[in-house]
């Protein structure tokens, strides 16, 4: 009895587990689509010519687009023949098919390629489907308004790069997002590696070291965590220009590093503080000092944390705004990619190809970290050292 | 070389003292084996003796040097630990060498140590390997490897072998014993729980119980003659047998009349002032036989647990007393239910007044 009673037991623990796996895995997939979808579109866009992207969905990209153009004035010059009056032309660009066409906005569609459309006074129109048109008269046009067509075309696909090199290179609002690439880059790695390296000290010193006030200092930095920094950017901005380093790279350095060193030193000192006691007390058995300790020992098996808060710490400052407009000069030099773009979207809001593109090499630097650093986040360096 | 000196050695957290009163003398070439129930302050006193924890009172030292202040590195000590304390991420041969490059010892010298302590513990093919790449003897070992190559006057372990399945522990006990062998002048002190390893690795053993030493033997000694109850009782398994009763004869032989009812002889002697006195007659289950007379002691026997060797026989308790044990040689499980008298050789019954043995007064 007791045997059969534990199997339905583990059954009904399996049963759910499985589900529960279930749910996990399609809540991670509807995670993965949600952050896929959107970043998908933005790239295929980038690519894509500003016509396309008004005319259709980054979805149909690579399928032909049928589409109603603009509608085309007719104009040429007149010639005469068969005792007719013609003017001959094409409409538009070469490899457009046009599908249908017509004479007036509300009917954009009446006529077939190749069909003839009576207009007023015995006057003929024809439009091919390569887009060329006849339209003769039996009178001289010269006087007459000339009509216009409204075609609806199939366009083929069309990929371009020219959207990446215009907004790398060339200064659309004020500088270049390649410039301002390098700003942000400028910016960013200092901004990360100063505060990790004071942090690492600190938060070896805050886990591992007795001193006088240590609990009260870990308060402290925890109180921190919840200081907004809005309350910090007048007058760390005030002190800034008081000990002359205005406003520059130097001081948002320093700003950077003050607003991300509570978190840093929090993350860290936990992470360090649930490194095996025996491990760090038998190196001080061995001999080594507290520095030993700490770049010999605790700094290699820290890597994860320090991984983790650079990756944080990376992303936040790459696509900071705030901290940049009040620590940073607004000269080409020195504004940033998230400034760019804000001025992109009030100068060039319309042009999407334009604005797809700068987004794209705006994220593309957090994708590489977020990609290049992610195996460290679940690699566990502890195994092996204690049973 | 060493000899370790605690005199009045305590220990407190705040108010509470958990260490006492420790007086010990460790000479050179002695294996100590630190026993004694959780939380009695065994690996408290062993990390005091390495420089781990702060010594609050008395003082301690080794070869006349006074030590409590002086740090780990430079007390002469390597200590193994129980969780082995491994560098993670070094290789074997890193782990072993990491406490020679921090004394900056040429790199020849710490080849030719590392080289000799991974031959002592059969370690060489395993030199390039991490740690997780190990399996739990062989992390043991490095561990152990670890101290060898310092060198120390002084060996610790804390509780080396808890983490080891049974049949490895006995292996590596074998191990650490001829080890010792094989150094005669170092001196180590060993904690640890399990009276096996105690028994059979120490010297002498140290045996705490409520932050105090209780008694400081030959593991001999502390089995035939225990200075108390306590002892008494934590060495050997089953644990000792203690009984009520009243000293009613004296002399060279004690006749003690048992609450229960029946007579204990005891070859500890007795003066003339003793008579009347409460005692606690003490006898081991290994020392209790059958006899057809009145004996020791006489009961039913509630359960009975054949080992194959010996066979374990519980008797009914008394209202709330420890039931009384005796382990009979062969399988006599047919013991069940019936009703026995025990007795035992006078010269193997102990006899305590007040928790203390009355061979110590």
């Amino acid at each position: 009895m007791d045997a059969t009673a534990g199997k339905h037991v583990m059954d009904k623990i399996a049963g759910r587990k499985s589900g529960l796996v279930w749910a996990v895995h399609l809540s991670a997939f509807a995670l993965v689509l949600l952050w896929v979808v959107p970043t998908l579109g933005l790239l295929v866009s980038s690519f894509r010519t500003g016509d396309q992207i008004v005319g259709s969905g980054w979805w149909q990209a690579v399928s032909t687009q049928v589409q109603q153009l603009a509608a085309v004035r007719i104009a040429g010059e007149e010639v005469a023949r068969d005792g007719l009056f013609v003017i001959e032309g094409q409409l538009f660009a070469a490899g457009t098919e046009v599908n249908a066409w017509g004479t007036s906005s509300v009917q954009p569609e009446a006529y077939a390629p190749g069909a003839v459309a009576d207009l007023d006074g015995g006057v003929t129109l024809t439009v091919a489907a390569d887009g060329s048109f006849v339209l003769s008269s039996p009178a001289t046009m010269a006087d007459l308004r000339m009509p216009r067509v409204f075609a609806t075309a199939a366009t083929p696909p069309e990929f371009t790069l020219d959207n990446y090199g215009t907004v790398i290179a060339s200064p659309l609002a004020g500088q270049s997002i390649g410039q301002a690439f390098i700003n942000t880059l400028t910016v960013a790695i200092p901004a990360t590696i100063i505060p990790i390296l004071v942090a690492a000290f600190a938060a070896y010193a805050l886990a591992w070291m007795e001193f006088p006030g240590r609990a009260l200092l870990v308060a402290v930095v925890v109180g921190l965590l919840v200081v907004p920094l809005q309350l910090a950017l007048i007058p760390l901005l005030q002190f800034h220009n008081w000990i002359g380093i205005g406003k520059g790279y130097l001081g948002i350095w320093l700003a950077h590093t003050g607003f991300g060193l509570p978190l840093a030193i929090y993350l860290l000192r936990n992470y360090m503080i649930g490194l095996p006691r025996d491990i760090i007390e038998n190196a001080r058995v061995d001999g080594a000092t507290d520095f030993q300790i700490f770049t010999r020992i605790v700094l290699p098996l820290s890597f994860p944390a320090l991984a983790s808060f650079a990756i944080f710490q990376f992303l936040w400052t790459w696509n900071d705004l705030l901290v940049a407009l009040v620590f940073l000069g607004t000269g080409n030099d020195q504004q940033v990619l998230t400034g760019n773009l804000v001025n992109l979207m009030g100068s060039r809001g319309g042009d999407w190809e334009i604005l797809s593109a700068s987004a794209f090499v705006s994220i593309l630097v957090p994708l590489v970290v977020f990609f290049s650093l992610q195996r460290f986040l679940v690699r566990g360096l502890l195994a092996g050292s204690v049973k | 070389m060493a000899d370790l000196v605690l005199r009045g050695v305590e220990k407190a957290y705040g108010e509470v003292k958990v260490l006492r009163d420790i007086d010990l003398d460790i000479k050179t070439g002695e294996l100590i084996v630190f026993v004694g129930p959780s939380g009695c302050g065994k690996s408290t006193l062993l990390r005091m003796i390495a420089g781990l924890e702060r010594i609050s009172g008395g003082e301690f030292t080794i070869d006349g040097v006074r030590m409590n202040d002086v740090p780990p590195a430079q007390r002469g000590i390597a200590m193994v630990f129980q969780s082995y304390a491994l560098y993670p991420h070094m290789t074997v041969h890193d782990n072993m060498s990491f406490a020679l490059k921090i004394a900056r010892k040429s790199r020849s010298e710490i080849a030719a140590a590392v080289d000799k302590a991974a031959r002592i513990l059969q370690l060489t093919p395993y030199l390039d390997r991490l740690p997780k790449a190990l399996s739990g003897g062989q992390r043991q070992r490095v561990a152990i490897g670890r101290s060898i190559v310092r060198d120390p006057k002084v060996y610790l372990f804390d509780e080396p072998l808890s983490n080891l399945d049974a049949a490895l522990r006995a292996a590596t006990r074998i191990e650490i014993a001829q080890l010792k062998e094989a150094m005669p002048n170092s001196t180590m002190v060993y904690v640890t729980h399990d009276q096996v390893e105690a028994m059979t690795l120490a010297t002498r053993i140290v045996v705490l119980a409520g932050g105090t030493i209780a008694q400081v033997g030959t593991p001999l000694e502390l089995y035939e003659r225990p200075q108390n109850e306590f002892v008494a009782q934590f060495i050997g398994s089953p644990a000792m047998n203690l009984l009520p009763g009243e000293i009613v004869g004296i002399g060279a032989e004690t006749i003690v009349r048992l609450d229960r009812g029946g007579l204990a002889r005891s070859a500890v002697p007795t003066t003339v002032v003793d008579k009347g006195l409460r005692v606690s007659v003490g006898v081991r289950p290994e020392h209790l036989r059958e006899t057809d007379g009145d004996g020791i002691f006489q009961g039913e026997v509630a359960i009975t647990e054949a080992l194959g060797e010996v066979t374990l026989l519980y008797f009914t308790a008394a209202d709330g007393a420890a039931p009384v044990v005796a382990k009979l040689p062969g399988i006599r499980s047919d013991l069940r239910h019936r009703t026995l008298a025990l007795t035992a050789d006078p010269e193997k019954v102990q006899l305590f007044a007040n928790g203390t043995s009355l061979l110590y007064r």
